[in-house]
This record gives structure tokens, sequence and C-alpha cells, in this order.
């Protein structure tokens, strides 16, 4: 256990003035591939323990800006601000639809936001979209905007008959950041924790990613969301027990039970946000749709630990507490459970036409 | 020149941005020189909602160039709750399922791509309403 009176606050990534989140969407495809499927097509159907149940596949007009519009609309309903006041809309994925040409003007302009507005394309795996939160938070905190968009979303790919084709999934959720005067949950202080750490990569014009198998799980994903969390946790003088939610990145059902309680969650705080079994790994999308699954039920005062993970490596944890405004402003757009609810099962046909698989190589 | 028509559209391609008539107060969609009802020129822009029901539809079997990975699919006649009345394609729907009066919202989608090294297009489309379970 780490000494609370001597922890380092000098970590936190905190700005001047407090902030939070003014309103959050999400957004999940229609279509569900499950596992047994993809298992019977490559293995015969005979494995036992697969990753997920099923997961969730984008139909053939959807896309990361697709996918980031329709979040983003739900976070500006949830907000109910002129989207004009909007200076930066930032957009985490590492499914862009161009290798040039940012998807962010995309959603900036279908959402209302421009001219007067920052635009990027932020990339670090599954983390991208809560790095895109960090920056936010520094620009609403610094005075310098009043409102800030951070978007994580991804139309994941596996390679054809790869384990990873198992939870590669589609989806997104948007976070609209602002003065924590008008927030229904404030941050109470954020880490990041980063090392250079091999263990999932693709390089320039390939389709798919390649991994490093066993070496995703001990040196990676458990490394770096336990230092982040345990510093986090630490520098703030808070226990586990303090949290009625914790949310973890999610590649896999299993993983995130397993850092739960290594950290001394108990599976009740993860279970709100842990949609994994049922929507696969939304990669930058991941922690974020989690977060907004139990920001649709958090009662005010609840605190949230939010803690994403990125390949390459590294861990964005933050500390959010929910303030009265949650009550009226959840249900001015569709809740992440009313997406999951809307569920088209497609087979490994369907699939392989709409993911474009005989067109890639 | 498509690129440029494409460009100059994009924002009620995008998000159904349309018009309010300053002298009759019809919704206008798209937006045009003079007003369809009472044929005065001013008019304001003016964001519709994107809800609105199916007046008629068709179900496309062949399709122009560009379209043809997205069949079969359905082009409706969509009344907007504000009154304008549009064609656009349904998405998130089987054909077999769609009926004339069924709820529907618009998205925004792909509408179709120049080839793999092309421009992508989006513009609105419109799904069956998302069922809620809690309303607002
Ligand atoms: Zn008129």
């Amino acid at each position: 256990m780490n000494d609370r009176s001597t922890a380092d606050t000098s970590v936190l990534l905190k700005p001047d003035r407090e902030v939070g989140i003014v309103g959050y969407g999400a957004y999940v495809p229609r279509y569900r591939l499950p596992a047994a499927e993809i298992s019977r097509i490559w293995k015969g159907g005979q494995e036992s323990g697969l990753p997920v149940k099923e997961k969730a596949v984008p139909g053939l007009d959807e896309d990361t800006a697709t996918m980031s519009i329709e979040a983003a609309r739900n976070s500006l309903a949830r907000a109910g601000i002129d989207p004009q006041a909007i200076r930066a809309v930032w957009v985490g994925s590492e499914s862009h639809p161009y290798a040039v040409k940012p998807t962010s003007t995309i959603v900036a302009e279908a959402i209302g936001a421009t001219p007067g507005v920052q635009a990027a394309d932020w990339e670090f795996a599954c983390k991208a979209g809560t790095e895109a939160i960090v920056a936010c938070i520094g620009l609403v905190g610094s005075g310098m905007a009043r409102y800030a968009l951070a978007i994580g979303a991804d139309t994941a790919q596996g390679r054809p008959g790869d384990e990873l084709e198992y939870t590669a999934a589609a989806g997104g959720a948007a976070y609209l950041i602002g003065p924590a005067g008008e927030s229904l949950a404030v941050f109470e202080g954020c880490y990041s924790y980063v090392t250079d750490t091999p263990d999932f990569w693709r390089r320039p014009h390939m389709h798919y990613p390649s991994h490093g198998y066993r070496f995703t799980g001990e040196p990676a994903y458990f490394h770096h969301i336990v230092s982040a969390a345990e510093t986090l946790l630490s520098a703030l003088g808070r226990r586990p027990a303090d949290y009625r939610y914790a949310v973890f990145h999610q590649p896999n059902t299993k993983f995130p039970q397993r850092v739960a309680e290594r950290l001394g969650f108990q599976p009740e705080q993860i279970e709100t946000g842990l949609l994994v079994p049922f929507i696969g790994n939304t990669y930058a999308g991941s922690s974020l749709i989690g977060l907004s699954a139990v920001l649709d039920e958090a009662q005010p005062g609840d605190r949230v630990l939010l803690v994403s993970f990125g390949s390459g490596a590294g861990s964005d944890a933050f500390s959010l507490q929910v303030t009265e405004r949650i009550v009226e402003r959840r249900d001015r757009a569709p809740r992440t459970r009313d997406y999951i609810r809307r569920r088209q099962e497609i087979d490994y046909g369907t699939y392989v036409r709409y993911r474009r698989k005989l067109h890639t190589h | 020149m498509r690129i440029a028509r494409n460009w100059r559209t994009r924002q009620q391609r995008y998000s159904l941005v349309g018009e309010v008539c300053t002298q009759c107060g019809h919704k206008i969609f798209p937006p045009r020189d003079v007003c369809p009802h009472c044929t005065q020129p001013a008019q304001l822009p003016y964001a519709l909602s994107g809800r609105g029901e199916v007046f008629s539809y068709t179900t496309m079997t062949s399709a122009p160039q560009g379209f043809e990975e997205y069949l079969p699919y359905t082009v409706a006649l969509v009344k907007l709750e504000e009154g304008p009345m549009l064609t656009a394609q349904l998405t998130d729907v089987d054909p077999d399922e769609v009926r004339i009066g069924m709820p529907v919202e618009m998205v925004t989608r792909k509408i179709r791509e120049d080839g793999e090294a092309g421009q992508i297009l989006y513009g609105y489309k419109f799904r069956p309403l998302l069922e809620r379970q809690t309303a607002t």
C-alpha cells in the first residue's frame, strides 16, 4: 500500500480551473457477429472460453467519421450548448477513413462547430480518445476555451482467423469538456503512464495489425493500467472503496476483470461499464463507451475511476465525481444500452461482405 | 466539378440545414432562392430536427454506378415533422421491414466512395427511430 502522507501530487495532470464533462454520448452499430460463428469458421466451433459473446460490426455505410458524428450529437444533446461555442474537435482513432485528411473536420462540420474551431486527429492505439480528453482538460482548464470535444471511436479489424478477429469491433463515444460549474461529472485529477513497449503495432499501408501474442498481457496491459491507477489513487489519497464504479480498457472479458481484482476493486464496481462481452473491443472507444454506460446510471456524488490502455504502450487514469446535473441531462439522448439492445445478428459471410474482407490482401 | 458542388452543399447534406421563410414561416428543404409557399426571396437558415416518417418507398435491386455495393437498399420519400418532404436512402433496416408511416430519424452516413483512392461522400440517410428504454 502506498503511503498517503508522502504521496507525490506533482505527477497529477490537473488544470488551474476545475473542469468536467458537460455532455457525453455513445454510438454502437447495429450488427453483431457472435464469437461462436467465428469459431465455427476457423476452429470447427470446438473452442471453449471464447473471449467475448459477440462483437459489434459496422454497416457498409459506417466508418469512424459517421460513428463519431452520432456520438458527438448525443453529447451535444445532453450538454444543451451552442456548437459554435466549441473550440476544439479532437477525434482519437486508429481507423480514420483517410490516411491524409482529418476525420475531425468532417465531424466538426456535421455538428455545426465550424469554422472557429481547432480540429485534429489523435493516434495512440486504444487510448487515442483519452489522450484527446487530457488535451481538452488542458485547453478548458487554462481558460483558452469554454468547451472542447474529445471523441474515441474505431472500426477495428483483425486478420481473418487471428485471435483478434473475435474481439475487434466498432463503436465510439464523445465527451464535451467544459467548466466544472456546468458539468455532470467533474475531473478530480488524471495521470498518464507511458513506456516504449512493442505489444501491438501496424506499419504504414498494412491493413491488419501485428501483435506480440502473450507479450500483450503482463508487461503491456496489466503493467500500464496498474501503474497508472495506483499512482493516481496514491496522489489523490484514495482507495478503491472510495469509488462506486471503475472502468478499465476492455480488450476481452478477462483482462479488465483481472486488473480490477489486482487493484482491489469488487466485481460490482466494474459490472456496469463492462460492455466487451456484448460489443467486443471497440479500441479507442472501449473504455469511453464503458464510461458512458456508467454515467447512464450513476447518481450525484458517485466517484468513477477510468483507466484506458493503448498499445505501444500507455494508460491514462482519471478520477471523476458525478454531480447533480446528471439527473436531468442523461435522458436527453439515447442511453448506451439502447444501442446495445438494437441488435441484428449476422453470419460470417455477411461479415466478410460488410468489412470488405474480399477486397483486402 | 462534382467535388466543388459536394463541398458547397455539405452543411445541408451532413446535418439537414434548411431554411425558414421570413414571410410565411414555412420550413424549407433543400435551401432555395425563393420560398415555394409564398415566393418570398429572403429566408433564414434553420436546422431541421431530422425526425419524420416514411411517406412512400421503393427497394432498389439495381443501382447507379458507385452505389452497387449497398444493394439491395431502400429509397424513401420522407416527410419531416417540420413539413418538408425529401428523398433519401434508408439504412440500418432490412427492405422487408419498411412500411408507410414508419417513424425514422436522420443519420449522417457514407453515401458513396469514388473508388479506393477517391473522395468519400457523406450525407443524410434515415433509419428506424432508435427504440429507447427511457423517453425524453
Ligand atoms: Zn414563405
